[in-house]
């Protein structure tokens, strides 16, 4: 294996080294001449745009979106203006600057998907140059015009523009510049010769770069680090300077004895790294300068362009990709010649076992008596993440495994998840899918955004097999990936709604979590209403169903879908929405075939709006609910007058109901109300609202008999009623002679006895014995035995033959005052037996 | 005691359900803390006795509620500039804050205000504070505390209004609230099994959530519930309306229980105080005669009381050895027993006067032939009377709506001359009583069968076209006829009267109605989980209406579990019910826990008619 380390260049204490990604499948016969060149980071998609430089007017030139490995995803004629910038969002969205200051966005396959512009005067001033920048904010784009003023836009899908202040002394353009983030400030750094400038939203100010040895009199570039912390300035007189951007401290400085300014400069540095470094390009020279006085060089056979990434840089060239990068540390470790460290020592190992040979014996002793066995296995885990090459990979894994196998107690999580990675890895790195990304970077992306990037490119069924492999729980996973899936399936315009509809519902079946409703909601977002509302029929949560039925105005339908979530908040979320949306009677109409939310809406307004209630009741004529609405109402009502006419309105509406019951009450009530108004005023006895039961009570218990009569004849009060109320008010107020003339009136429709109980209950025998003889035989014995007439109660009973009468007599009977009472009795009792 | 011969003695244990408090406590405090510093709390009326169950004053202080204050839907005085807010989500409630909000403002003074809905929030309360202008001034927050455990058997979601807001007024926002605190159950006590029901609203609860438990985690867990029984109070209507003669419900009758707590007033204390006491299984001597029959209570207490003394009287004769240990251990205990034998004994005696009077034997004697069905008209003239002489509005009421759930409906006649006497007696504004009563089929007018079958079909098929089934119809009622009778003989409710049924040795769940009628609701429990599903009670459904549903669920572990069962009544059950249930556990031996709205009796069941709160 000793080949690994044919490409390693060393440069100070650290190597470097040159992998090959792809031999591009493209093919560009004039390389990058005249092209506007972009890549995105993370092993992203590369654009051109042809013959930018337009030789004729009528040549329009030609935009080519590729992926990493140079398979064509999209490629269409450049109609609109002529283009100064080309950069990739953070998602993969491609931002082209025009000169008039339009940034134009367009998705992976060339789909135009919105635009905006960089500011009004720029259409005047013209954009000399721009860059794409990313930030914690998402995308952003500098511009500076050709009035020499910068226009900042932090976050294209949140814009807002900043227009900086001026640069003392700045005509034309820069010489160049940068953008960086710092403190959660988007900053500008420009050099106008030999001067460095910060330009912030407000200010201007003069910067110097610390330590600076070597003469200058002109800064030709300048590169800011991928995470903004390092800034490296290539001068005149060919010296590169390294130090942190925020100007405070100096890295290192380097002579590159070259004196034409580059075409490139961009730092090649990976996390954590002690070595400072940076890539810098010419015509036919690349150069790598770090901390040391010494460079790596390289001859370019063709004109290439360099992308910075996370951990190191790759060259895009005409018909290569590669990948320049430091050696990571324990790859380093374990190839570097004659090195003796354990992961080393392991892969040799294995290799004399694979060999057979008693070697590998002698090398695993060796490092079992170092007690760094597990400290190899590790190693090579860790540098198998690091290879690129499948073979280096296995039999780095390989010798971990043997070496896994004389360790006890190692956990093999690390080893696992390696081996994961690494599947997923090389599957994206596949030139057709053409993701070329590193262990590092994939970390640092994780599996959510590489799912998300691979569902953009529309590679559905690699991603449910990476969701599927890693057992990423569904919801963010496979259901996730169907979703999107089923989002691109409902634009597919040569498909009828019918076909789409039922091959979406195949493939998504139950999965878990997938919302129609979303997938409806962008069908209907292309036009699709109609297929928005088959999509929507899937949907199992008629909840889910409601909003977008309402975005498509399908007011009707989203109702009956609340009515059937059975939630009723949904129910007047839509309620409220059409009572906004229709006019007044189509609502009514509307909430009258819908039971349900009628009886809410109904709910709603006895509480908060009175007056629509008597109209949703009036629309429905539902005169039976009117009236007791004016009935309800009247009671609100304090003065007589109106409440009296809230009553009339009532036995209208109840007449109009057919129920004239109700009608009849409640103009008895209004008669009763009058009479007792009028009693008021004459007697002050405060009757009002009284029942006609109290209010007779009351009258009664006031002596106005006369009164009460009246309103006994007048209101037909059952006889019954009137005797006992009369019967119990006078004998309350021990009015006995009135009782005997009450008693005296007619027959009593109610029998006499509860006159002799009433006067019992108020202790005077006296007055009851005189109602016992007119009370029926029926009851003549329960008369006596109220008044305490033992004897004449037995006789009563022995005359009536009754058995229960007598043991209920005998039952009050003291066996020693009454002796004589219960021997008649008894001799009764025992001859009627006999017979 | 009197139980003893039939019990079996292998009932499962229940499942512990002060973790329903915990859980509650905890996420109170939780949002108490969201409003950090010293505030002022108002409490909606009827959530103070919840609230006191679950967190009591020191906690509160201790999270820096400064004072304490009921709704009283009147201006406040607070110094506090912090309110946190404690409410039913009502729209009452809701306007109120917004009127102290508003007031606030125009007064120019600054406070923070929180709301917090228990046990959710509804749209409409956002929609209101929008429309009075004061959505940006709160925060709002939701109490999800569902379930109160009254006692052992016993859980409320202490929610009255259910009853009224969905039988009535066809208002179904309460339904998913039921089904909240049903997934709630299911998360910390199921799998559940199997799960049986009948009636609109369960079917709703069930479908909710069914809902929620898809959306949700799933679990695998110990059950310690195997099944659920849904029931629509409106299934049986004549039950609640019965009077109660078992021990617990006739203190609730008379006393009314709140909460589990019951006030007794100066009668029964025998000293010039009233006294607040919690009836629940830690009271010894309550749950020994919770349910029974009120016959037997006054001697099981006097046998109760010679015990008590006897023991008092193992002092005689001790040396000062076992005095001491007497002391120490027995007569803590003892004196415990006896202040809580002497408050039954009151307890009893006050009711017994109230009982034994004749108008009470009466009315039982009345109720009693309704349920049979004999002797009607004197039972229409016994109403008649009670009407005329003015006894009681509600206890009137409530023997019409029998008259009338008995009968499936009054005679026109008679329909119109009973309305009649009873306005005179008490006003007209009951022709609104009225009006309800008749909307929920619980006071009718008797229609000619031949419209009322036409009827059914018609609006049946309605509710079927538009809905799937799956809603409440605010025309249900129109369909509604009790069937009372024919399902009484079909599943023999009402026992052969010609025997002797002796309460002390109950034969069946009769006896909480004096051997007179064994509760609808609790049969049909007890026939669905001998048949394990609606299986030959076919006629039975379709007299009720339908609705009924058997469900299979996900476990089917066999273990003690499997004979827990679960009832969920919607809109509220009575005591005499779960007295009936506690027997039937014990004769089959099943464990019932009782879920319910509310606890109900038939006094709270028609002041829910009365439009007097409007």
């Amino acid at each position: 294996m000793a080949f690994i380390t044919a490409n390693w260049n060393p440069l100070g204490e650290a190597f470097y080294r040159k992998i090959e990604l792809y031999d591009m499948s493209w093919t560009l016969r004039e390389g990058f001449r005249d092209c506007l060149v972009a890549a995105a980071p993370y092993g992203g998609p590369i654009a051109l745009l042809k013959e930018c430089q337009r030789r004729s007017p009528s040549a329009r030139p030609q935009l080519e979106i590729y992926s990493a490995s140079g398979v064509t995803m999209a490629s269409f004629q450049w109609k609109s203006g002529p283009v100064r910038h080309l950069g990739w969002t953070v998602c993969d969205d491609l931002l082209c600057v025009q000169e008039d200051g339009t940034v134009l966005i367009y998705d992976l396959f060339g789909t135009f998907k919105r635009h905006f512009s960089m500011g009004q005067e720029v259409v005047q001033t013209q954009v000399s140059e721009a860059k794409v920048f990313h930030s914690p904010y998402g995308t952003g784009v500098a511009i500076v015009t050709g009035s020499s003023r910068f226009t900042l836009a932090t976050n294209i899908d949140d814009l807002k523009l900043r227009r900086l202040p001026e640069v003392p002394g700045l005509q034309g353009a820069p010489s160049c510049w940068a953008v960086l983030t710092q403190d959660r400030q988007t900053k500008v750094l420009l050099a106008n010769g030999p001067d460095l400038y910060i330009l912030d939203n407000t200010s201007c100010t003069a910067v110097s770069l610390p330590g600076i040895s070597c003469p200058f009199s002109n800064i030709v570039c300048m590169a800011v680090s991928f995470s903004y912390k390092y800034l490296s300035v290539f001068t005149d007189s060919g010296h590169v300077w390294m130090g942190s951007a925020n100007l405070k401290d100096k890295l290192c400085e380097v002579d590159t004895k070259v004196r034409t300014p580059p075409k490139q400069m961009v730092w090649c540095r990976r996390p954590k790294s002690q070595q400072a470094s940076v890539v810098v390009m010419w015509d036919k020279l690349l150069l790598v300068a770090g901390d040391c006085n010494d460079t790596i060089q390289y001859t370019l056979d063709e004109e290439c362009v360099c992308v910075g990434e996370l951990d190191g840089v790759r060259l895009v060239g005409p018909s290569r990709h590669e990948f320049l990068q430091e050696v990571p540390l324990v790859c380093e470790e374990i190839f570097k010649i004659a090195s003796m460290a354990p992961g080393a020592l392991l892969l040799e190992a294995h290799k004399e076992y694979e060999k057979s040979s008693q070697k590998a014996d002698e090398y695993l002793r060796e490092i079992k008596e170092q007690c760094v066995l597990g400290e190899a296995v590790r190693q090579c885990v860790e540098a198998a993440g690091h290879e690129h090459d499948t073979h280096t990979q296995k039999s780095l894994l390989k010798a971990a495994s043997f070496g896994k196998c004389f360790l006890t107690n190692f956990s093999p999580e690390s080893f696992v998840s390696v081996c994961q990675d690494l599947r997923v890895l090389n599957a994206v790195r596949e030139y057709t899918v053409g993701i070329p990304l590193t262990h590092t970077q994939y970390k640092q992306m994780t599996v959510q955004v590489l799912i998300d990037r691979l569902v953009y490119r529309k590679l559905y069924p690699l991603a449910i097999e990476i969701c599927r492999y890693l057992k990423t729980p569904e919801y963010q996973g496979v259901s996730r990936v169907l979703k999107h899936w089923a989002c691109c399936k409902v634009q597919q315009k040569d498909e009828s709604d019918d076909v789409i509809a039922r091959s979406v519902s195949v493939k998504l079946g139950e999965t878990a979590g997938v919302s129609y409703s979303d997938i409806a909601s962008r069908a209907y977002e292309c036009g699709r209403t109609e297929l928005a509302i088959k999509l929507l029929d899937y949907e199992p949560r008629s909840g889910e169903q409601v909003p977008l039925l309402l975005k498509m105005k399908r007011s009707q339908l989203a109702l009956s879908k609340a009515i059937e979530s059975g939630d009723t908040d949904l129910v007047y979320t839509v309620v409220t929405y059409l009572k906004n949306e229709m006019n007044r009677g189509d609502f009514f109409m509307t909430l009258r075939n819908q039971p349900v939310a009628l009886s809410l809406y109904r709910q709603f307004c006895r509480l908060q709006e009175q007056d629509t209630l008597k109209d949703l009741f009036n629309q429905d004529d539902d005169h039976q609910e009117l009236a007791n609405y004016y009935v309800r109402a009247s009671y609100k009502e304090k003065r007589l007058e109106a409440r009296l006419s809230q009553l009339q309105s009532a036995v209208d509406e109840y007449n109009k109901a057919k129920n004239e019951f109700a009608a009849k009450a409640t103009e008895e009530e209004m008669r009763l109300l009058r009479f007792q108004k009028k009693l008021d005023d004459e007697k002050g006895e405060g009757l009002l609202s009284l029942s006609l039961q109290a209010t007779m009570e009351a009258l009664l218990t006031a002596g106005l008999h006369k009164q009460a009569e009246q309103l006994y004849r007048d209101f037909r009060v059952p006889d019954k009623r009137y005797w006992w109320l009369k019967l119990k008010s006078v004998a309350d107020k021990e009015d006995w002679e009135e009782l005997e003339k009450f008693a005296k009136s007619k027959k009593s429709p109610i029998g006499y006895l509860p006159f002799v109980e009433v006067c019992v209950k108020k202790h005077n025998k006296y007055e009851a014995r005189k109602y016992v003889s007119k009370v029926s035989p029926e009851q003549r014995v329960k008369a006596h035995l109220a008044v305490g007439d033992v004897e004449a109660a037995a006789e009563a009973a022995i005359e009536r033959r009754s058995e229960v009468e007598m043991n209920s007599v005998l039952s009050v009977c003291s066996p020693v005052t009454d002796r004589v009472v219960v021997d008649k009795l008894n001799r009764a009792k025992a001859a009627a037996t006999k017979k | 005691m009197a139980h003893s011969h039939s019990i079996r003695r292998d009932c499962p244990e229940l499942p512990d359900f002060s973790l329903l408090k915990r859980l509650a406590r905890d996420q109170l405090i939780y949002l108490l803390e969201q409003l950090p510093g010293k505030k002022d709390l108002f409490i909606d009326a009827d959530l103070m006795s919840p609230l006191d169950r679950i967190a009591n004053v020191t906690t509160l202080k201790q999270h820096e509620v400064d004072k304490l204050y009921k709704v009283e839907h009147k201006p406040i005085v607070s110094s506090s500039d912090q309110l946190c807010f404690l409410i039913r989500p009502r729209i009452r409630t809701v306007k109120w804050i917004c009127d102290v909000v508003n007031a606030d403002k125009s007064a120019g003074r600054s406070r923070r205000y929180k709301i917090i809905f228990s046990p959710q929030k509804f749209y409409a309360c956002d929609a209101v504070l929008e429309e009075q202008g004061i959505y940006g001034d709160v925060t709002t927050d939701e109490w999800a505390f569902y379930l109160l455990p009254l006692d052992d058997d016993i859980i409320s979601l202490e929610l009255p209004e259910f009853f009224r807001d969905n039988f009535l007024e066809g208002d179904q926002r309460w339904v998913r609230t039921a089904g909240s605190a049903l997934h709630l159950l299911h998360t910390l006590y199921g799998p559940f099994s199997r799960v049986y029901g009948i009636g609109r609203c369960s079917k709703m609860a069930y479908e909710s959530w069914r809902e929620q438990v898809e959306e949700g985690e799933k679990k695998a867990c110990q059950a310690e519930i195997g099944k659920v029984f849904l029931i629509d109070r409106d299934v049986d209507l004549v039950t609640p309306l019965c009077s109660q003669v078992v021990y617990e419900g006739l203190v609730d009758d008379i006393f009314r229980i709140k909460c589990g707590c019951v006030e007794f007033g100066p009668d029964v204390t025998s000293s010039d105080k009233s006294l607040k006491v919690m009836l629940n299984s830690q009271d010894k001597v309550f749950n020994e005669i919770r349910n029974e029959h009120f016959s037997n209570v006054f001697g099981f207490l006097s046998q109760k009381a010679k015990n008590l003394q006897s023991a008092y009287d193992k002092r005689r004769g001790m040396d000062i050895q076992q005095m001491k240990t007497f002391v120490s251990e027995e007569l803590k205990g003892l004196k415990q027993e006896h202040r809580l034998l002497s408050l039954h004994i009151g307890a009893s005696e006050s009711m017994m006067k109230k009982k034994t009077k004749q108008d009470f034997q009466e009315m039982l004697k009345t109720e009693h032939s309704l349920l049979e069905g004999f002797e009607i008209r004197e039972c229409i003239n016994a109403i008649e009377e009670h009407i005329n002489r003015q006894v009681s509005n509600v206890e009137s009421l409530r023997l019409l709506c029998l008259l009338s759930l008995t009968e499936n409906g009054l005679l026109p006649k008679d329909y119109r001359s009973l309305k009649a006497q009873y306005l005179q007696s008490y006003g007209v504004e009951h022709l609104l009583t009225f009006a309800n009563l008749k909307q929920l089929g619980m006071l009718v007018e008797q229609q000619p069968g031949e419209t009322l079958t036409v009827m059914d079909s018609k609006v049946g098929k309605l509710v079927n076209e538009r809905t799937g089934g799956k809603l409440n119809d605010a025309f249900s009622s129109l369909a509604k006829k009790s069937n009372f009778r024919a399902l009484s003989r079909r599943l023999n409710l009402v026992p052969k009267s010609d025997e002797e049924y002796d309460l002390r040795v109950p034969r069946d769940m009769a006896y909480i109605f004096s051997g007179a009628y064994i509760p609808l609701s609790c049969k049909l429990i007890e026939q669905v989980l001998e048949r394990d599903g609606w299986t030959g009670l076919e006629e039975v459904t379709r007299m009720l209406n339908g609705n009924e549903f058997a469900v299979t669920g996900s476990n089917g572990a066999k273990n003690d579990s499997q004979r827990i069962i679960l009832v969920m009544f919607l809109g509220g059950c009575t005591f005499s019910e779960i007295s009936a249930l506690r027997f039937l556990g014990r004769e089959k031996g099943y464990k019932f826990i009782v879920v319910t709205t509310a606890i109900t009796n038939s006094a709270r069941l028609l002041d829910a008619m009365l439009d007097h709160h409007m």
